[in-house]
């Protein structure tokens, strides 16, 4: 196989993607990335110009490189970080936020970057919060998917974001996907879209526009557009299950490319086409503390575990 | 010789070999890492000398 030329002017490539056939060189991969998130963004109707964006960065590749993109793209986008505490003897949010900072500083000046920090909010970390919970580093990460989930609504409530956009890609999206079909969990299947609608009291509408890419392709993003993201992985994160349904999947891909591509965006079209028909998310009530919506009644997962 | 570097492990290899290659014979997935060399990506058909540093950097975050 020789060296990909770039398609678009024949320089030398930096990336070649397999499922599109598609070689860029570092101008036009970038160029690339960014109008295709455009298309994206208003296919999926996740923002317009006038909407106010809260975008919940973590000092990431995926989250820095979406605020960036949206910036250059002329939405009116501030980021959010949420300092979780995590530790873990190499002081990894620590090291996040500053990632974030410097970010903000230096490639978003004209944004507004929203800090937010558990410990001195709720007194506790999220490690913290995991620990008291059964199962202990096991449900590490899903207690740190609740409590982010539950910070970003409320911050984007409380400061008048009318969206909240995350950096999730389709590898992300892909693992979830995959999961979710290994137990058939039909109603979590039914609500999985690059766009969650505000359609219950108190939830912020939320947006996924990275979420046509790879992974390879927004690290290859942040890596052109120098972004000085955390490369270090969370140290709990060895041993997920999201880590391990990506290597699965990625393992698929390498031997037939597309497979990522086609599962998720398959799956988005089947579901449009009822393929879970009698399966609906059921009427949400409203928690007593926060406001939010929940699905038990009473309070809601987050106010119980805090 | 070419020096190596994926996480904190580092390698000294003869070189004169794609990155593609390099891949392979570490038992690194392309899917799952990029290659850097001199801070620029480089794609995974480009051929190496028998000097310099190539890195390649996890694309998986998860958890």
């Amino acid at each position: 196989m020789g060296v990909h030329r770039c398609r678009r002017c024949e320089a030398d490539s930096v990336i070649y993607m397999r499922q599109h056939r598609l070689a860029l060189c570092e101008a036009h991969f970038m160029e690339w990335v960014e109008q295709m998130t455009l298309g994206f963004i208003k296919k999926h109707r996740m923002f317009a110009p006038e909407d106010r964006i809260l975008v919940a960065v973590s000092g990431g590749k995926d989250s820095l490189g979406l605020w960036s993109i949206l910036l250059k793209l002329g939405y009116q986008a501030d980021g959010l970080y949420i300092d979780l505490g995590i530790d873990a003897g190499c002081r990894y949010s620590e090291r996040s936020g500053e990632h974030v900072r410097k970010f903000a500083r230096q490639a978003a000046p004209g944004a507004k970057l929203h800090l937010l920090d558990l410990a001195a909010l709720y007194g506790k970390t999220v490690p913290e919060m995991a620990g008291r919970r059964k199962g202990g580093r096991k449900k590490l990460c899903s207690v740190c998917g609740l409590v982010k989930r539950h910070e970003m609504n409320r911050a984007a409530r409380e400061l008048g974001y009318s969206v909240v956009a995350t950096g999730h890609n389709l590898d992300d999206e892909a693992a979830v996907l995959f999961g979710n079909v290994l137990h058939w969990e039909a109603e979590y299947l039914v609500r999985q879209s690059p766009v969650l609608p505000a359609d219950a009291p108190g939830l912020v509408k939320r947006a996924k526009p990275l979420a046509r890419f790879y992974e390879r392709e927004t690290a290859a993003y942040a890596i052109v557009g120098n972004i000085d993201y955390i490369v270090d992985e969370c140290p709990f994160s060895p041993g997920a299950t999201s880590i391990r349904l990506k290597e699965v999947l990625n393992s698929m891909e390498n031997s037939s490319p597309g497979t990522k591509l086609n599962f998720y965006f398959s799956f988005l079209r089947a579901r449009d086409n009822s393929l879970f028909p009698g399966y609906e998310r059921p009427d949400l009530d409203v928690c007593g503390k926060c406001g939010q919506a929940t699905r038990a009644g009473g309070l809601c997962a987050f106010c119980r575990l805090v | 010789m070419v020096r190596v570097i994926f996480k904190d492990t580092e390698w000294q290899i003869p070189g004169n070999i794609t990155v593609r290659e390099l891949m392979t014979s570490l038992g690194l997935n392309p899917q799952s890492v990029l290659a850097v060399r001199d801070g620029r990506l480089v794609n995974n058909e480009t051929r190496l000398g028998t000097e310099g540093e190539i890195r390649f950097i996890s694309v998986v975050s998860g958890g």
